[in-house]
């Protein structure tokens, strides 16, 4: 009997993520999803510029390569191009999403795309080596704020998911963490619920995934998992954010 | 023959779209280009197509990426300032080699200039577009049946090279009211086995991307699309020559140019000076042979452009510097007058270029 296997959406190739790193676990709930729903032959799946740039690799459905935060224009393309035949997903960090492709998001989320958008949120930019981030902690240390995020200087982080859940758009938006065994279960709950959604044609779904960089960060992995719950969390709340249907049911 | 009806140039343009098969246009407002989008908002609706206005012109590129990675025709349009914004784009769908077509209803810059006519965008379209190595097929109407003739060439163009089309109008052509027919015979577009649709768990997965981080294997990407440039460079130039059997002076000109200098060449053949003209009609491939040939004969070149002079630089590359170039121009959005144009033509047929 086999009781851990690989799921079929996810690609038998190695990562180059670093040790510690969570985008790994988040790829694996994706794909476990893909199988779980029975969608991997119609699901196009967009990758970011960032440190999940090759995601491409990394999923067995069709894959695209964005431009810097603009997967939520290319998916919105995608979809129209097959609104009853395309699964899509976007998959992206902190920067490409809330920073250079804020419009993007908004408007994606505005127009209620049926598209479903996993966003890697570890407060900072991985790939280019820990520069600051639109959503860097007041007072973290990265490469671009070396002695903190000074939020006179350089503004607050900005909170995506309680944004978005202002407009009237979105269908559901959720944050979660994947820094425990019972977190990682709920991350998989809400990623089903945000590809079942578009499955069953009711619009824009979110899932903020609050992420570790040990790397960056400058901890082992073990204190990355920790600083998540110590600062990430008290930070950015997990939670519902928006959940049209669930109100409608009420 | 079918009928012709009176349509603007940006709407010929779309109409003409719609029947080469697209449907799907994303874009942005922005004059002179507008009615483009009106245009399709209207129509796309009611044939199942999709008329979307997007956020910004980088949001429509990146839209017509998604549509053209699932190997559907799809378009946007825009005018001067929103073809910068759209520079990205372009440069992505070049490195990801996805067919598009994309039209540029020119106006006056650089910045946000004006909304009056213009030609300024010649370097941008034909040489520079954005970042890397690459070019797009630059197509050049000069009426409003061209608007259309070129919006389905561009398609079948972009389709069958696997790049990026763009019509170059300017801002007369997208106004000006003209009989067209849109009467054409529109073949099936090639198989495309790389368009990410769904692998339907029937094959390996497709991938979309431009991105490839070992030098060695770009280089090769960069060749092997520098081979199809060259076929294209061979095989799809267009250009129109208009009275040049015993031209003595030859006018290179494109777009609403060339109309302007068509009438100064009537009235300088009936003061008896034998010019006459080259029309590109791709911009890029550059229409090299006409040049070449009529640089053997010809004692003068003129270029008249709606710009500071952009063309005339590839005027005197094809014409290897054997004869003088001048230039006759207008820029801002102003448009040389056949007068201006005919003294142009005078001067070179007194003595020639100083």
């Amino acid at each position: 009997m086999v009781v851990f296997d690989k799921p079929h959406a996810l690609a038998d190739v190695p990562m180059h993520y670093c040790p510690g790193c969570t985008h790994g676990i988040v790829h694996r709930l994706v794909a476990e999803v893909i199988d779980e729903l029975g969608i991997e032959g119609k699901t196009i799946g967009i990758a970011p510029v960032g440190c999940s740039v090759m995601a491409y690799n990394y999923f067995n459905c069709d894959m695209i390569e964005a431009a810097h935060g603009r997967a939520p224009a290319v998916a919105t393309g995608v979809k129209r191009a097959n609104p009853e035949g395309h699964i899509v997903f976007t998959y992206q960090g902190d920067g490409d999403l809330a920073s250079i492709g804020m419009a993007e998001t908004v408007h994606s989320a505005a127009r209620n795309e049926n598209i479903t958008v996993i966003f890697i949120n570890n407060a900072i930019y991985g790939m280019t080596g820990g520069q600051m981030a639109p959503t860097s902690l007041p007072g973290q240390v990265t490469q671009t704020s070396p002695y903190g995020r000074d939020v006179n200087h350089c503004g607050f982080p900005i909170r995506v998911s309680e944004m978005l859940a202002t407009l009237d758009g979105p269908e559901y938006i959720e944050r979660v963490a994947v820094n425990n065994v019972k977190n990682v279960k709920n991350a998989k709950k809400a990623i089903k619920k945000a590809f079942q959604n578009q499955v069953e044609g009711k619009g824009f779904s979110l899932v903020e995934v609050i992420s570790s960089c040990p790397t960056n960060w400058g901890l082992t992995p073990e204190k990355a998992l920790e600083w998540i719950d110590e600062k990430m969390i008290p930070h950015y709340p997990l939670g519902v954010y928006k959940d049209r249907s669930a109100k409608e049911v009420e | 023959m079918a009928d012709k009806v009176l349509m603007k140039g940006n709407e010929a343009i779309a109409e003409a779209a719609i029947i080469a098969g697209c449907r799907h246009y994303f874009g942005y407002p922005i004059t002179p280009q507008t009615e483009i989008a009106a245009y399709m908002a209207k129509r796309m609706p009611k044939i199942g197509g999709c008329f979307l206005q997007a956020e910004s012109e980088i949001a429509a590129i990146n839209m017509v990426y998604g549509v053209a990675s699932t190997g559907l025709r799809v378009m946007t349009s825009s005018s001067s300032p929103g073809i910068s914004l759209k520079g990205e784009g372009l440069s992505y769908l070049a490195g990801a080699d996805l067919p598009s077509l994309i039209i540029n209803v020119q106006r006056g810059g650089p910045g946000l200039g004006g909304i009056q006519p213009s030609q300024s965008d010649y370097f941008q379209a034909t040489k520079g577009a954005a970042h890397g190595d690459f070019h797009m097929i630059v197509l050049a109407p000069s009426s409003v049946q061209e608007m259309a003739d070129l919006t389905v060439k561009g398609f079948e163009l972009a389709d069958k090279y696997r790049m990026t089309s763009m019509v170059l109008a300017d801002g007369t052509m997208g106004q000006m009211m003209e009989p067209v027919s849109l009467d054409y015979d529109i073949k099936p577009m090639p198989e495309k086995p790389w368009a990410t649709t769904g692998t339907k768990m029937e094959r390996f997965h497709n991938i979309t991307n431009s991105l490839s981080l070992v030098p060695e294997e770009l280089e090769q990407l960069n060749f092997a699309r520098y081979e199809k440039y060259k076929t294209i460079e061979e095989e799809e130039a267009m250009f129109e020559e208009y009275m040049m059997e015993d031209a003595e002076i030859c006018i290179a000109a494109f777009g609403i140019a060339a109309r302007v200098a068509k009438n100064a060449i009537v009235e300088a053949r009936k003061q008896g000076i034998k010019v006459g003209m080259i029309r590109p009609i791709t911009l890029w491939p550059f229409p090299k042979k006409p040049f070449e040939a009529a640089a053997e004969k010809c004692k003068q070149f003129i270029s008249v452009e709606l710009s500071m002079g952009q063309m005339i630089e590839d005027v005197k590359l094809a014409t290897g510097c054997k004869a003088p170039v001048t230039l006759c121009n207008r820029a801002g959005g102003m448009i040389p007058s056949p007068q201006q144009v005919l003294e142009s033509i005078k001067e070179a047929a007194n003595g020639g270029a100083k």
